[in-house]
């Protein structure tokens, strides 16, 4: 790892170390920063302090087990790695998903997809100095999380898509708080807009800051709400629709500005557009239906049938003991998680065990922008900078 | 249960990548695989730089973002390193893999920093990780693990649980366990 004393600065410049338990570079990234007077001249991001070897983990795991590693990296998103490496194992596997645990995965993942923002927002707008925004974000998250432990029994790592469906099917009354949630979110997304849109302050602390062009961002392989904040619409759920994104009606916002206030208007309009996807979901999810594929062997099956057929019996032991071999092969997979592009990559060997897990965590990726953000601004935009990105740093160590 | 090995459209963009890239330059394509629906274009280690310049570059192709780099450790098989480039094309909406194949002793490969400079903290952690070398990469460090960690922990002949014997890992364990 890079030490202060290997970057010392010149005659004219300091070398500041910033992290790993600076509030806000949420989560545990130290950065290196040469500063000539208030200007960064050199930014040099440290990381790893939360490296977990999940990756190296899963070597050792079945299949099935490697969900609950999947939850832990990137914790603001637990649902849609659950998703993204439920996908990659069905691709491998060649599996078919019924329609009602499709709609269900994407009624959740947007749920997730709001609730991250709505920290990122909190976070965001507590570093440049907004305190009460970061309440009512919270607040709001409160509701989802009650939503998700209505339907998972947990409220952070969930683990509840599952290779093939669900976990679970949605518990009865279900539909009660995800309509009064969806009643009581659109104006509470006009108040945020209320508190900072016209801000004075936080215009002055996010406009025209944290610039990057277009070109930049693609080159740097930078995807999600920043890209689109550059101007290119590049959104996995249009580009290359999963779990039936195709038949949801909704837009993707882009702005032109590629600034940090740009990348604001372009994730609060991204909450609006997920509560549009949330409510065509809610409307799609039949009452009853299959939650799980037709997949003996792959699926564990249900209990009662355990009790009375042989063949189930002895299919949820094979799974619990020796897991499911798909044939040899590599998949990759990509789904919008709120941060850009999640990518998971599986190799099989034809054996019970992923040869080879690798997830493309899109945090870790745009952080690599960071530099390019920073450089030749003051040092109070690095705390802006940072913000702006939406880094996990679960996610980023992984 | 619906196996669907290949669709139509992405044998027609696996056709268009490989019809493009030989046309360029006939030994740039050493075998096209495709496998449910993915495209993946093997291609010889001394032709990846230029390869991937083309994919950028090439009007048919546009493949613009390169969203992932990895690479798979197939020990104890000879080549045993598996490196796997994942390129999009915004424009296009379509993906390809670019593989390349290392051997264990001579696992070094041209690093893509110069066509995108996004390859660089992907093939750190690649480098970090599997310990390939990237020739002509401007900042070849270890990333997520301290720059005293000894071996590379994702090759598959690294135990999963570590090594408590050596140094770093073992070191407190041996301690505290000796009388």
């Amino acid at each position: 790892m890079t030490t202060v004393e290997t970057a010392v600065g010149t005659a004219k410049t300091m070398v500041l170390n910033m992290g790993p338990q600076h509030p806000s570079t949420h989560g545990v990234l130290r950065i290196l920063l040469e500063l000539d007077g208030e200007t960064v001249v050199k930014a040099v991001p440290d990381l790893g302090y939360l490296h977990t070897g999940i990756e190296k983990s899963c070597e050792d795991k079945t299949y099935s087990q490697v969900i609950t590693l999947t939850d832990r990296m990137d914790y603001l998103n637990p649902l849609g790695n659950n998703l993204v490496y439920c996908l990659a194992v069905e691709k491998l596997l060649g599996l078919e998903v019924p329609k009602r645990a499709q709609y269900i995965r994407v009624m959740m993942v947007e749920l997730q997809r709001i609730s991250s923002h709505l920290v990122w927002l909190g976070t965001h707008a507590i570093d440049l100095g907004a305190m009460s925004v970061f309440l009512y974000c919270f607040r709001e998250r409160e509701e989802i999380l009650k939503i998700f432990e209505l339907f998972t029994g947990q409220r952070m790592m969930t683990s509840y898509i599952r290779i093939g469906g669900l976990a679970l099917d949605p518990p009865a009354g279900w539909r009660q708080p995800v309509e009064r949630f969806l009643k009581m979110m659109p104006s509470r997304v006009d108040e945020y807009e209320t508190l900072l849109t016209e801000n004075r302050i936080w215009i002055g602390r996010t406009k025209g800051v944290g610039y990057i062009s277009a070109e930049d961002a693609i080159a740097l392989s930078m995807t999600g709400p920043t890209l689109r904040a550059a101007g290119v619409a590049y959104d996995n759920r249009k580009v290359f629709p999963y779990s039936s994104y195709e038949e949801f009606n909704f837009d993707v916002p882009t702005r032109t500005e590629s600034d940090c206030y740009a990348r604001y208007l372009v994730r609060v309009a991204e909450m609006r557009e997920s509560l549009k996807i949330i409510r065509q979901a809610f409307g799609k999810i039949s009452n009853e239906g299959p939650i799980k594929a037709e997949a003996p062997g792959i699926i564990p099956p249900q209990r009662e049938k355990m009790k009375t057929e042989m063949e189930a019996l002895i299919y949820h032991f094979k799974i619990f003991t020796e897991g499911f071999s798909p044939a040899p092969g590599e998949v990759f997979v990509t789904v919008e998680s709120p941060r850009g592009e999640l990518g998971c990559f599986i190799a099989s060997d034809g054996s019970p065990k992923p040869l080879r897990v690798h997830f493309r965590g899109p945090s870790y990726i745009n952080l690599q922008a960071l530099p390019k953000l920073i450089e030749g601004q003051l040092i109070a935009d690095v705390i802006a900078c940072i913000g702006t990105i939406d880094i996990v740093l679960g996610e980023v160590d992984r | 249960m619906g196996l669907e090995i290949v669709t139509e459209s992405s044998s027609k963009n696996a056709n268009v990548v490989a019809e493009c890239l030989r046309s360029w330059n006939p030994k740039a394509v050493v075998e096209v695989l495709e496998f449910r629906g993915e495209t993946t274009v093997v291609v010889p280690r001394e032709l990846l730089r230029a390869t991937a310049e083309r994919c950028r570059e090439d009007a048919q192709l546009q493949y613009n973002l390169l969203t992932d780099a990895t690479c798979v450790d197939r020990y104890p098989n000879e080549p045993r390193f598996e490196m796997n480039y994942h390129l999009v094309s915004i424009p296009r909406r379509e993906k390809v893999r670019l593989r390349v194949w290392l051997g264990g002793n001579d696992a070094v490969v041209d690093s893509l920093v110069p066509v995108w400079p996004g390859a660089n903290w992907l093939e750190r952690e690649i480098f970090d990780l599997f310990g390939i070398r990237f020739s002509g990469h401007p900042d070849l460090r270890r990333i997520l693990l301290p720059d005293d960690w000894e071996g590379h922990p994702l090759r598959r002949d690294y135990p999963v649980e570590g090594y408590r014997d050596v140094p770093n890992t073992g070191e407190l364990f041996r301690k505290s366990s000796t009388p």
